[in-house]
């Protein structure tokens, strides 16, 4: 098999998390978004890992899940928090930091 | 009686209990958890609970104590008939005058006693857990044990039926564990586990009621000072261990840095990082500053914790990893080092910020952190048995301060304050009375008290005395060290004169405390008495320098390792002189505060003034005096120094450029060169060609104008339009990249 | 029927070969159109359950590349916890089940041209550097394999992420907590 028809593949799905994450306005859709990225990153890490014959992309793989999970964790406590304070988890409300 | 039996049954090999002293602190563990999952239901809210653990180890403890005096004495009847051969092999040339100092005591290796099992194995390193007993260990097991088990006697009665009683022993338990599980630490990796372990506990403690704003911020100040040691203490562990070749044993960096296998360089430098863990963990100038506000934990925890165990936990790293010191510092045949300037500066600077304080437990807290002052300095000396030595009779008198300063305060319905709530209690409260005055009498050095004698040690280390004869000549340390007596001896008659005589200034009706307060009192008072004759110096009594007899030298005999670990130290020799003209100095110092307050005394009688509306004699005519007073009433300014200059000035220009950049950087500027260009084109307009300038200035200031404008709205505060620049950017340059690399 | 095609496509006989080939292109297309449909239905709740299909798909592809390990972890931490959590937080956050989007066309515009853009680049990247390189998949990373490798030589970034998950937790739970 192609090495490279997991990295196309790969960065067709980071490209659409990618767009996903700039135009959802729903906080929970961005951070679902954001998990595309990562399992993209995952794929290249595991195609890498297949193609160099060791087992450490597969490590970091895990690794990047570890720390996905967390990112989903901490992401909805601050979508809940967000939401408990104004009521709505719409992003393009949120522009306190506007200039 | 038990513990006897036990020890002569075993004493055959290395003795059963010191091989496996890690039952010691598992007891206080278990018993942490225990309170924690049980304490509450039990009768008593679980304080038996901490009572029966740290009873058992204090029993262990002693067992400990008494199979390594065995251990010693094994060593030394194996080692008689090889005496010459085992001396010669393992001692370096680099005695100098060891030899002479150290009589005919035979140095024969005491080897301490190892056990260990292997944590984890990665890569060809392997971190070993496992104990290291040998006297300096079985000395501080005693002295963790015997105090906090006086200490939770105490609390039963002090702390009744305090909201959080539980938890609060929980914690004492916890700390006890902590702190035995340093002394027995086998490597360095463990001896950090558990500095952090101590740290929590004091945390947890310091804050015991955080209801209280200032009782959260000292804790969290006394935490967070302490992190910043601690990074030393990390960096130095990470140097030593690469240093000995991927390493944690304590052992083993011992012995590499004495046979000079370790680079001198690296061990400067470790040892540099470690004196910065012991400037925070022992309360040492300049990172002192969180030891006073640590008061605001109940007192007994301010008296096991913060006076007698905790606090020496960097004084007995340096002792544990001494020769990482000894030979980092070239202690030996010097006159200055850093860790003598430390102790010496902070003996002095401790002891004089123990005048202005108000509240006893302060003075107290003062007080302590010269005394480590006094043990770190003579560690800078070289004096390391006249160091631990200290801090073992410093442990007991202070502690007995610190359960006496809790028991006044507990008849005087919790006020610390000298001036405005005590007074006049000696003889309301006799027992509490007479046992501050004997723990006062050791700490001032009153022949022949615990003080006495180890402060007298310490200043003969110092070699700066004629024919003492110490490891260098170090006249400053001799000298503070002399001052730092006579104010210690000082404020220390302060206290008592405000504390028990005079009239009673307070509110209420004090009482003497019941027995479970009085009688931890009076037993750590005989302690203070005694314990300084553990280690009476050669020569006194009876015997000759060369040959101690019956009590003298026992405590370096047993206590100071001798082997490859340890490095050859010259011991100074004791000297008439020295102790006559430092009792003289010491008694000085209280005589001449005792006239002062006697002064102020009838001077209160006469004017018919309360003692503490009168001005404070010196400061109210001499302007040096009065401004040195603002200064210590400021304790040096340390505080503005951390608060107002290093967080704000680290804080505020950060946060002052962040917002002048949004503010300035990104509006301002182009809106100010617009209104600017407006301006002096008004001003232009009068004096120059109307038609020509007055457009061209036009033009620019609208074209700033709008150039702001354009620029602001990139500043939507849209955190997905930010993120598409970024992205967008990220690309671009990535493209830019490719084609570069790729053509 | 399948293996005359198969035989006429891979005329070798290479069977294994062209299975794979076919189990990818497969799985990569549904994989491709439930992500699209992530990032573009209305519903939330719908859009979570085609991302239940691009995970699932995910860990095809692991499998397909001999890494049996961590396709096993794929379906169990985010197929069975991760989503479970975005089904929460969907609930949580009271967002309407239906139709929520509400367009905005510039905003579309902009995002699928950074897209777009960016796939690009990385294409060409991908495409110059590894025209035909194939990948030999014979050899599966065994779960013994890999468990030698974490607890040996990544020990500590091991040790390093479990403090990360356990920050995380404690952080999650600061946060989200009525106080």
């Amino acid at each position: 098999m192609l090495l490279n028809e997991f990295l196309l593949l790969a960065a067709a799905l980071f490209c659409i998390g990618v767009y996903g994450v700039l135009a959802r306005r729903n906080a929970v859709l961005v951070l679902m978004s954001v998990e595309l990225i990562l399992n993209a990153v995952n794929i290249n890490f595991v195609a890498f890992g297949a193609f160099n014959k060791t087992v450490a992309g597969e490590v970091f793989g895990l690794f990047v899940i570890t720390v996905a999970a967390a990112e989903v964790g901490v992401g909805l406590a601050m979508v809940l928090l967000l939401y408990r304070n104004r009521k709505s988890i719409d992003l393009t409300e949120v522009d306190l930091m506007k200039g | 009686m038990n513990a006897l039996l036990l020890a002569n049954e075993t004493a055959a090999s290395a003795g059963w209990m010191l091989r496996n002293a890690w039952i010691i602190p598992l007891i206080p563990a278990l018993s942490f958890v225990l309170i924690l999952l049980v304490g509450k239901r039990t009768p008593g809210k679980g304080h038996w609970i901490g009572l029966v653990a740290v009873s058992a180890s204090f029993v262990m403890a002693s067992v400990v104590g008494v199979q390594w005096i065995q251990h010693v004495n094994d060593a030394h009847r194996e080692g008689a008939g090889e005496h010459a051969l085992s001396a010669g092999g393992v001692l370096t040339a680099e005695g100098e005058g060891a030899v002479a100092a150290e009589g005919a005591e035979a140095r024969t290796p005491t080897a301490p006693v190892t056990n260990s099992v292997t944590w984890f194995e990665n890569e060809g390193t392997k971190v070993e857990v496992g104990t290291l007993v040998d006297g300096l260990s079985a000395m501080m097991l005693v002295v963790v044990t015997i105090i906090s088990l006086l200490v939770h006697v105490y609390s039963t009665d002090y702390v009744h039926g305090d909201r959080r009683y539980t938890h609060y022993f929980a914690f004492l338990s916890l700390f006890t564990a902590s702190m035995l599980t340093l002394v027995i630490a086998q490597n360095t990796l463990m001896l950090l586990c558990a500095w952090e372990l101590v740290g929590v506990c004091s945390f947890a403690l310091i804050g015991h009621w955080w209801e209280e704003k200032p009782n959260s911020d000292a804790a969290l100040k006394a935490f967070l000072t302490n992190r910043v040691g601690d990074m030393g203490l990390i960096i130095g562990v990470s140097i030593l261990y690469f240093a000995a070749g991927k390493s944690f044993d304590i052992v083993r960096i011992n012995e590499m840095a004495n046979s000079g296998e370790i680079r001198h360089l690296l061990l400067l430098v470790a040892a540099c990082c470690l004196t910065a863990a012991v400037m925070s963990k022992s309360g040492q100038f300049i990172l002192h500053t969180w030891l006073p506000d640590a008061m605001a934990g109940p007192t007994p925890v301010s008296a096991l914790i913060h006076a007698a165990t905790m606090v020496v936990a960097g004084v007995f790293m340096v002792a544990r990893l001494y020769s990482v010191f000894f030979h980092g510092f070239t202690i030996p045949g010097s006159s200055i080092n850093l860790l003598a300037i430390i102790g010496a500066v902070t003996l002095l600077g401790g002891a004089l910020l123990a005048f202005v304080q108000n509240d006893i437990k302060k003075v107290l807290a003062y007080s302590t952190i010269s005394q480590l002052g006094y043990m770190v300095m003579a560690l800078g000396v070289g004096a390391w048995t006249a160091a631990v030595f200290h801090l073992f009779t410093h442990a007991f008198f202070k502690a007995c301060l610190f359960l006496g300063a809790g028991s006044v305060s507990h008849a005087c319905h919790h006020s610390f304050d000298m001036k405005t709530g005590m007074g006049g209690l000696r003889k309301i409260m006799p027992k509490t009375f007479w046992t501050f005055v004997v723990a006062t009498a050791a700490l001032a050095g009153v022949f022949p008290l615990a003080g006495f004698w180890s402060k007298d040690e310490i200043l003969v280390g110092t070699g700066g005395w004629s024919n003492t004869h110490g490891n260098g000549t170090y006249y400053a340390m001799l000298i503070m060290g002399m001052v730092g007596a006579a104010l210690t001896a000082a404020y220390m008659t302060r206290v008592i004169y405000l504390t028990f005589f005079g009239e009673y200034r307070g509110h209420g009706h004090p009482h003497e405390s019941g027995p479970r307060i009085t009688v931890p009192l009076i037993i750590l008072a005989a302690f203070a008495v005694v314990a300084g004759w553990t280690n009476l110096p050669a020569g006194f009594l009876s015997g000759s320098e060369r040959t101690p007899k019956g009590w003298q030298l026992r405590f370096e005999h047993y206590v100071e390792p001798v082997g490859r670990y340890f490095p050859s130290i010259a011991h100074g020799a004791p000297s008439w002189t020295l102790a006559i003209v430092s009792s003289a100095i010491a008694l000085s110092g209280a005589g001449a505060a005792y006239a002062y307050y006697a002064k102020v005394a009838r001077r209160s009688r006469d004017e018919r003034r309360a003692l503490t509306e009168l001005p404070d004699g010196i400061t109210t005519w001499s302007r040096p005096a009065k401004s040195f007073h603002t200064l210590l009433v400021n304790k040096y300014y340390l505080d503005h120094l951390y608060n107002d200059v290093i967080v704000a000035g680290i804080k505020g220009p950060i946060a002052r450029a962040a917002y002048w950049f949004n503010q300035k950087a990104i509006d301002g500027t182009v809106n100010a060169v617009a209104k600017g260009s407006v301006i002096g084109g008004k001003l232009l307009y009068t004096y120059f060609d109307q038609l020509v300038v007055d457009g061209a200035v036009n033009a620019s200031g609208a074209f700033s104008n709008g150039a702001g404008e354009e620029l602001r709205s990139i500043q939507t505060g849209k955190v997905q339009q930010y993120a598409a620049l970024l992205f967008g950017g990220a690309t671009i340059i990535a493209g830019v990249f490719l084609i570069f690399l790729t053509t | 029927m399948l293996a005359t095609v198969l035989a006429q496509v891979n005329p070798n006989g290479d069977d294994l070969f062209v299975a794979q080939n076919i189990t990818f292109g497969v799985v990569a297309t549904v994989m491709l159109v439930s992500a699209w449909r992530v990032v573009t239905t209305k519903n939330v709740v719908h859009a979570a359950l085609y991302l239940v299909i691009v995970l699932a798909g995910v860990a095809a592809q692991f499998i397909l590349l001999g890494a049996e390990f961590i396709g096993v972890t794929q379906v169990l931490v985010y197929i069975g916890a991760v989503i479970v959590l975005f089904l929460f937080g969907v609930m949580l956050t009271r967002a309407k089940l239906g139709d929520d989007e509400t367009v905005v066309r510039e905003r579309r515009f902009m995002a699928a041209s950074v897209g777009v853009l960016l796939f690009g680049v990385m294409a060409w990247a991908v495409i110059d550097d590894y025209r035909d390189t194939h990948v030999d998949i014979s050899v599966p990373s065994t779960t013994a394999l890999v468990s030698d490798s974490i607890f040996s030589q990544y020990l500590i970034p091991f040790e390093v992420v479990s403090v990360l998950l356990l920050a995380a937790l404690i952080g999650a739970i600061v946060v989200a907590r009525k106080d």
